[in-house]
This record gives structure tokens, C-alpha cells and sequence, in this order.
């Protein structure tokens, strides 16, 4: 094997493709190790502990390559190959794409609404051409500054859904991390990515489908931005002769906002649910059963699948919770409240900084997973996989090895999986993968949880 | 959004266009790419500023709404107060001493053409002990191709709209000429026919043929394969045929004839002066990011931009990249110079290179070329011209309007024609070919509206 790193100044591919890149890379025959990501704080580190020697001077805008490989050079070759591949066939139209969101409206009129994922410190100028162009904006990207959220949410004449807006489902388009939910008559309101796909996925269980889901990034309800999309999206829902009933979700939001939220709620002709999650409050679960309650639909019992028997002794010791959703994090979080328990959410701000999202990059969670293992303090581990569209295309093959090595150090694992029968990777397909790899696995992230605990307190 | 089926743009990872695409959705997406490192906290305050929507929309109207129109010619002492021993040049402000050697070539020229020296080395010992003074064209409301030297005795055309006006030297033909840095005997004495008969003639012309709208005649040419920069050969014909009978009238009409068919490049002087009025009404909008001039001296690069006033951001001028006549070769080539970027500034010249396809093999490109150079102009700009009309566009309306902050995030400098001067004072053209400005000009020029 020989290594072979090398920085490209200025060459910019998005975290998602490199990361995909990256592991088709790492898979490739004659290959040990690849490691392709720009060349940020975080990214030059992680090629450090893989044992890579990096060049001093390379900043976030330069391409990093390091690989191990028997020829360093072919895999270079093949790198490039994949790096290509997708710019070969937007060659084929011709024409340049634009280089800009402004330039992209000027090319297609009819643009009613924009998706941007760029990485956040560069996300308000796109998300800017969006709003000065009267469209409505999805803005994926987080690290985005709470005093440019406030500026374009107070500039927008269209809806502003973000910043760090993990979800939405629009007349039936999933954008962002969506799950393929049935049609129907429920709209949601979500300042919370994964509540709202907990919510449709459960709903999509008991047969109720979804008319739109509108985020609306999860500080929309801080006193600071003051509910300005959350609003605005309750009166869209309102207006939509396709929505019947309106959820309203959130992380725990300021009080005053809330007082808002919910006279604008009962001001509305519409019937809303409100959720907002907190310590005294109903889960997402019992949000979603609520609402089933009031729709008159029978409340199914939300599937699960039991872990098969443990090959070693159980371990005793602190309970690890390992979450890319934030809500689901918070929601685990207070739920397990009075056990040993340390929950992390690999979706913040703090680990997506030049990488993608832990839904479609586990290599974060997958470093901290075979920590845990080796850690004899460690008793049981509590985790979730999101399906559905933008999210990692088979991510039980991703999590499987770890799961199977925290099996055989009698570390128990739950997992709460969040996505529907319809979604690209197949629910019950990733659900008998995880339990072959010695999971138990929900699809209430509540009831995982409470399973969690009964391991604990056994 | 909910009323209409969705129609997305997207910006970021391709993943995320690819899940769209599996859906089905109509989608568009961006190519999308990093700003110019380090213009990051310039570019968010810049794009936050409340007054630049508005102030951008105001600039690109004034400038696309201006109608020049020629109404005479004159020498520039009578028009601009030019006093002896005042000098005009291309480009931001620059002394003797940083001056390159076409402008130093075309200095003297001047000095021997206004008789104030009698020889070419003591005019070089005149400048050099600052006898006399330097200004940009700019600043009194001109532009001069090239050196773009200007003395008290040379005839200029004046070009007005409504109570404002711009005026240009008189274009000298091509070779060895003051413009391009030479100053033989043969430039010295072009220079005085051109003031005793040339000039003359052109204000009789235009006072039997009134006033002559150079935006039409521009539109017209645009579509008859000039840019207007480095082609204005059909510019300058239908400029022949249309004051061609007033200009018959004088006494001198056969030798001017002549000398106009031998200058390709005649009616360029008028297309800038042109271009210099369009842009000057865009300028000293509070809060605009519109550029409102690009001009070289030979030494540096300098822009304007209208929420900046008269200040000038500059950087080093490059060295064009194009053919070269001849035995000359880039060794000879003098660093950018010139006024005539106010071409591209306007909306033309490289900004309307899919409009002439002639001449991309003389500026070192290929057809295929030039339709692309053209669409990446409408990345960098806030609007498309109304009245030039790009025929391989399917008449799409040139790219005008050049926005600093659209720079900054796309990384993608204008596109500049232009003619190659040689380096050694007194040597004149070499050749032509297309350059790239210096990119700091325009992040600095943003880090300053940022301020």
C-alpha cells in the first residue's frame, strides 16, 4: 500500500457528493483508505487520525485527497472518474448551468420555490435572490446567522423555510431529508425536521396521509425571530382547501411566541394541534395519536421488531443516546430523564461544518459508536435512521458492521427508524437488516426510548 | 407556492437535486460554487444593504435609458477648458514616472504636437520634472482609447443627452499612432490634418445633419457582426453612408472619405463616448454595486462603482492574451491600457462577443466561444439591455449592468477586448486579444461599499 495526499486550491465539490465520492472510493478494489472532503479544521483532522501526513497551508476552499491504496494513482484516476461523472452529464445540455439562484430564476419564470444547501455561511446570498425574487425559499443549510434569518424572513413576501430546515413536503414533492407519505388531509407546521417526519411517518402507519409539510427552521419560534414563517404557514394551510387539519410542531419555543402561535391558532378556521415538545409535554407519539383521535381513525399499534437473543452477557452502565435528528434527540432526552444516560446530536451545527448530514455521512457517528464499544462503561446505546428521500440509500449496511461488533460486547442497541413503506430504502428491509445486526428497532422514537429504559432499569 | 405545481431552483447538494429528479419535480439547478475567498463578510453585508435592491434598479435604468446622441466635434480646449500644458489620459490617475511606455510614448507625442517641446527628449525631461499635468479623461467627463492622451488642440466628438454630455478624441486609424504610443513625424503630422481638416469637417457634417442617435446606430451594427470594441467595421460604414452626403458638401470630402476607409475602427471613439454617458448616469447611487467605468492606464486596472463616487479601486493590468501582427509577440506587449473597457461597461464589446463572430480568431477564440463568453456575462450583471439586441441570442438584450457583489460570489471577471499596445514608447500596435481584469479590483471595491 502507498499513501498519496494531495490538496487541490479552489477545487469545490458539495459535502455530499465528496462523501459519496469518498466511500465509492474507499470500496473500490486495491484501495484501504480514502479520505476526500475540502480541506476544513474538522475534515484535516479526521484525515490525521486516519494516519494521513497533511500538507500545512490547506484552507476550507482547497479539495483534500488522501488515500491508501497498492496504486495511489489509479485511484486518483478513479476519483476523478466519479467526480465527473455527474458534470459530464449536465455538459450534455449544452448550455452552462447558472452559477447562481438569481440567474437560475432568470432561466426558468415559472420557479415558484427555491432549495438551498449550500454550505450556511454562504446561504443567504442564494437564499436572498430567492426572497428578492418573490419565491419561497427552503434553506437546508445551517450555520446560517440568526440576524440574516430575521432579514430574510422579514424581506420575504413568500414563505422562508429555514434556515436549517431539515424537511418539507410540498403538493407532494419531498425537499430536503422527506419521507414518501401518503396524500391527505393533514398539513404540518414544523420548526423541528424530524418531529415532522416522526409525525408523517406514524400518520402514514395509521393510513392518514399528509397535504403539505411547511418547515420552518428550528429557531423560528425564539423570541428573536418571533414566529414569522411558523405564522405564515399556518395561514397557507389555512387558506389550502386541501388541508383539513393543521399540526403545529416545535422544539420548546420562548413563551410569549407561543402565546402567538396559539391565538393565531384559534383564530384560524382550520382545527390546529399544537405540539411543542418540553418536559411535561406529549411526545411526538402521543401528538400524533391526538390527532388521529380527532379525525376519528383507529390508533394502530406503531410497529416494532425485538432484538434477537444477545450473543455475549448484557452490559450494565450509562445509557448513549446517538441521534442525527435534533428533535428526536431532545424528545429521547427528556424521556429518559432520571436514567444514566448522554445524548448527542450529531446534527448540529458543531459536526456539520464542511460535512454532510450525519442522515446521508455516519462517519461521525460510526467513530463514536466503536468508542462506545471499546468504552466498559457503556451499557446501552440508543440511536436513530432516518429514511426517506436525500437520506443515506441504505443505511442499515452503513450502521450494520458497528451494531454487529457492539452485539458481540453485549452493548444493547435500540434503534428508532422513522420512515414509511414507500421510502426508497423499504422499511421493513432496513428494519430485519438492523435487527439481524442485533437491534431492536421502533418506529416511535417514544416507545424506543421506553424500551431503552426498561433495558436500564432490568 | 401551494396553488401551483412546485418549480424548483436548488443551490448546494447535488444529492438533494438528484431526490427531486427521482420524484419527478421540475427542477432547475444551480451550479453552484464558493464565493472569491475572503469576500464572505463584504458579500453579507452588501447584499443585506436594504437600499441596494432599488439602487441597482435605479442604475441599470439610468444607464440603459440614456439616448446619445452626436451632436458635434470641437478640440478640447474649447470643450473642456483644456489649458497648454494640460494633458488628459486613459485609465485611474498616474504620474510620469509609474507610466508605461505606450503612455509615455503618447505623452510626447502630444507635447510635440502642441509645440511645446521641440524634440522628443526634452519633452521626456519636461514630464519627467512635472511641468505639466496629468488627469484622467474621467474626470472631465471623457474617454480616450488606448493612451488615451488628450491635448488642448485635438478635436473631440460630443456626444449629449438631454443637458448632460461626454465627449472622445477622434480615432487616428490603426499602426503606428499616438493612441497605441507613437509619436514619428508621420503621427505628428496625421494629428494636425486630423485638426485642421478632419475635425472641421465632422462639426460641419453634423450641423447639416443634425444630430445623429448613436444607440440606434450601435443597435443596428450589433446586428451586422460588430461588438463595438474590436470590430466596428460595420459601425463605421453605415456611420459613412449616413453623413456621407452632408460630409460631401465640404471641400475636403474625397480625402476624408479615404481616410475613414482605411480605420476600421473610426466610429469607436463615438461608441465610447456613447458607452461614457450611459455610464455616468448610473453613477453616485447610494448603496448601488453597479461598476460605472473600467479603465487601464497601462499600468493599472481601475474601476468606479456607483455607490463608491469618484473613488477608483486598482489593481496591476494584465497582459492580453490574443494575436499579434507580424514579427511582435507577447514580449512586446505593453500591459492593458485604454479607456475603451467602457465598452464592456456599457453592455458591449466582450459582453456582446456572440454578436460577432468574425473577429473571435483576431482576439485568439474560436465561434464556439463566443456565444458561452457571452452567456457568463449575464452571471456578473443586473440586467440585459433593451436596445442592443443580441441576434444569436434569439435577440436577447446584451448583459449590462456589471455588479461587484455577482462578481464576488461567481468568480467569473469580465470578459475585456482589446488592442495590444507595444511596450516601447513610439512603437504602436502590435496586436489584440482579451483580458481579464485584476480580480481584487472588484472585491475591493466591495469591501469598500461594505464599510
Amino acid at each position: 500500500m502507498a499513501e498519496l495526499v494531495v490538496v487541490r486550491p479552489g477545487a469545490y465539490h458539495d459535502s455530499v457528493t465528496l462523501m459519496r465520492a469518498s466511500r465509492a472510493l474507499a470500496a473500490a478494489s486495491g484501495v484501504e483508505r480514502a479520505h476526500v472532503a475540502m480541506a476544513t479544521p474538522l475534515n484535516l483532522g479526521l484525515a490525521e487520525e486516519m494516519g494521513f501526513d497533511v500538507p500545512a497551508g490547506a484552507g476550507p476552499t482547497d479539495l483534500l485527497i488522501a488515500v491508501s491504496a497498492a496504486d495511489p494513482d489509479a485511484a486518483l484516476a478513479e476519483l476523478d472518474r466519479l467526480l465527473t461523472a455527474r458534470t459530464a452529464s449536465t455538459a450534455e445540455s449544452g448550455r452552462a448551468l447558472p452559477r447562481t439562484t438569481a440567474a437560475a430564476i432568470r432561466s426558468r419564470p415559472d420557479a415558484n420555490l427555491a432549495l438551498i444547501s449550500c454550505p450556511g455561511e454562504h446561504a443567504f446570498a442564494e437564499a436572498l435572490d430567492a426572497v428578492d425574487a418573490g419565491l419561497s425559499v427552503m434553506i437546508f443549510s445551517d450555520n446560517v446567522s440568526l440576524a440574516q434569518e430575521v432579514a430574510l424572513k422579514e424581506r420575504a413576501e413568500g414563505l422562508v423555510m429555514g434556515p436549517d430546515c431539515g424537511t418539507a413536503i410540498v403538493s407532494g414533492i419531498g425537499l430536503g431529508f422527506a419521507n414518501a407519505a401518503r396524500r391527505g388531509p393533514v398539513g404540518i407546521v414544523a420548526a423541528s425536521g424530524t418531529g415532522a417526519q416522526q409525525v408523517t411517518c406514524l400518520l402514514d402507519a395509521a393510513g392518514v396521509g399528509v397535504s403539505h409539510v411547511l418547515g420552518t427552521g428550528g429557531r423560528d419560534l425564539s423570541a428573536e425571530v418571533g414566529a414569522r414563517s411558523t405564522l405564515k404557514a399556518m395561514a397557507m394551510l389555512d387558506a389550502d382547501p386541501g388541508t383539513e387539519l393543521v399540526i403545529v410542531l416545535s422544539k420548546t419555543p420562548d413563551p410569549l411566541v407561543a402565546q402567538a402561535v396559539e391565538a393565531a391558532a384559534a383564530a384560524m378556521a382550520t382545527p390546529v394541534e399544537i405540539g411543542f415538545l418540553g418536559a411535561d409535554c406529549p411526545d411526538l407519539t402521543a401528538i400524533t395519536e391526538q390527532t388521529l383521535a380527532r379525525l376519528g381513525v383507529e390508533i394502530p399499534e406503531w410497529t416494532s421488531w425485538v432484538a434477537p437473543a444477545s450473543p455475549a452477557a448484557p452490559r450494565r452502565g450509562r445509557l448513549h443516546g446517538l441521534y442525527s435528528g435534533g428533535t428526536l434527540c431532545q424528545e429521547a432526552a427528556y424521556l429518559a430523564s432520571g436514567l444514566d444516560a448522554e445524548f448527542t446530536d450529531f446534527g448540529d451545527d458543531r459536526y456539520t461544518r464542511g460535512r454532510a448530514h450525519p442522515m446521508i455521512d455516519p462517519t461521525l457517528r460510526l467513530a463514536r459508536l466503536s468508542e462506545l464499544v471499546k468504552d466498559p462503561a457503556a451499557g446501552a446505546i440508543l440511536l436513530d435512521v432516518v429514511l426517506g428521500h436525500g437520506a443515506d440509500p441504505d443505511p442499515a449496511a452503513a450502521i450494520g458492521p458497528a451494531l454487529d461488533e457492539a452485539a458481540a460486547a453485549g452493548l444493547r442497541v435500540t434503534v428508532a427508524l422513522i420512515g414509511t413503506g414507500d421510502d426508497p430504502q423499504g422499511l421493513d428491509r432496513q428494519a430485519l437488516a438492523l435487527q439481524r445486526a442485533g437491534a431492536a428497532v421502533f418506529t416511535s422514537n417514544a416507545a424506543a426510548v421506553r424500551h431503552a429504559r426498561t433495558l436500564m432499569e432490568a | 407556492m401551494l396553488r401551483s405545481e412546485p418549480v424548483i431552483v436548488t443551490a448546494g447538494a447535488a444529492a438533494l437535486a438528484q431526490a427531486l429528479t427521482d420524484q419527478a419535480a421540475r427542477t432547475v439547478e444551480v451550479d453552484w460554487r464558493p464565493p472569491v475567498p475572503g469576500t464572505e463578510a463584504a458579500l453579507a453585508k452588501v447584499l443585506a444593504d436594504p437600499r441596494r435592491e432599488a439602487a441597482n434598479a435605479l442604475a441599470l435604468e439610468r444607464l440603459t435609458a440614456t439616448r446619445p446622441q452626436v451632436v458635434t466635434a470641437a478640440p478640447a480646449a474649447e470643450l473642456l477648458g483644456l489649458e497648454l500644458g494640460a494633458f488628459l489620459h486613459a485609465g485611474p490617475p498616474i504620474t510620469w514616472d509609474r507610466a508605461s511606455g505606450p503612455l509615455r510614448g503618447a505623452l510626447i507625442g502630444a507635447a510635440l504636437f502642441e509645440g511645446l517641446v521641440a524634440t522628443p527628449e526634452e519633452a521626456e525631461a519636461r514630464f519627467a520634472a512635472g511641468e505639466y499635468t496629468l488627469e484622467p479623461c474621467h474626470h472631465r467627463g471623457a474617454v480616450g482609447p488606448m493612451a488615451g492622451v488628450v491635448s488642448p488642440s485635438m478635436w473631440m466628438w460630443v456626444v449629449e443627452d438631454g443637458g448632460r454630455r461626454a465627449v472622445c478624441s477622434l480615432n487616428e486609424g490603426l499602426g503606428k499612432v499616438l493612441r497605441m504610443g507613437a509619436f514619428g513625424p508621420e503621427v505628428i503630422a496625421r494629428l494636425k490634418w486630423m485638426s485642421a481638416v478632419l475635425g472641421p469637417a465632422l462639426r460641419d457634417a453634423l450641423a447639416d445633419f443634425g444630430p445623429l442617435d448613436a444607440r440606434a446606430h450601435m443597435a443596428q451594427a450589433l446586428q451586422m457582426g460588430d461588438e463595438l470594441h474590436n470590430r466596428n467595421r460595420a459601425a463605421t460604414s453605415l456611420l459613412t453612408r449616413v453623413l456621407g452626403a452632408s460630409l460631401a458638401k465640404g471641400p475636403d470630402a474625397s480625402e476624408i472619405f479615404a481616410f475613414i476607409d482605411t480605420n476600421d475602427h473610426f466610429f469607436l471613439n463615438i461608441g465610447m463616448a456613447s458607452a461614457k454617458l450611459s455610464c455616468d448616469a448610473a453613477r453616485d447611487i447610494p448603496g448601488s454595486s453597479i461598476v460605472t467605468a473600467m479603465a487601464r492606464n497601462g499600468t493599472d486596472f481601475g474601476i468606479q462603482v456607483s455607490g463608491c463616487g469618484p473613488c477608483w479601486f486598482t489593481g496591476p493590468a494584465g497582459v492580453p492574451d490574443g494575436l499579434y501582427m507580424g514579427d511582435y509577440g507577447p514580449e512586446d506587449a505593453n500591459p492593458d491600457i485604454g479607456d475603451s473597457t467602457i465598452m464592456e461597461t456599457a453592455g458591449l464589446g466582450g459582453f456582446a462577443m456572440a454578436a460577432a463572430p468574425a473577429i473571435v480568431r483576431f482576439i485568439g477564440g474560436t465561434v464556439d466561444q463566443a456565444i458561452p463568453a457571452t452567456l457568463s456575462m449575464y452571471e456578473i450583471t443586473a440586467g440585459e439591455h433593451p436596445s442592443y439586441a443580441l441576434p444569436s441570442l434569439e435577440f436577447r438584450g446584451s448583459p449590462v449592468g456589471i455588479d461587484v457583489a455577482l462578481i464576488a460570489r461567481t468568480g467569473i471577471l469580465p470578459v475585456v477586448n482589446t488592442g495590444i499596445a507595444g511596450k516601447v514608447a513610439g512603437t504602436g500596435q502590435v496586436g489584440a486579444g482579451l483580458v481579464r481584469p485584476p480580480a481584487n479590483v472588484f472585491t475591493d471595491a466591495l469591501t469598500a461599499l461594505a464599510a
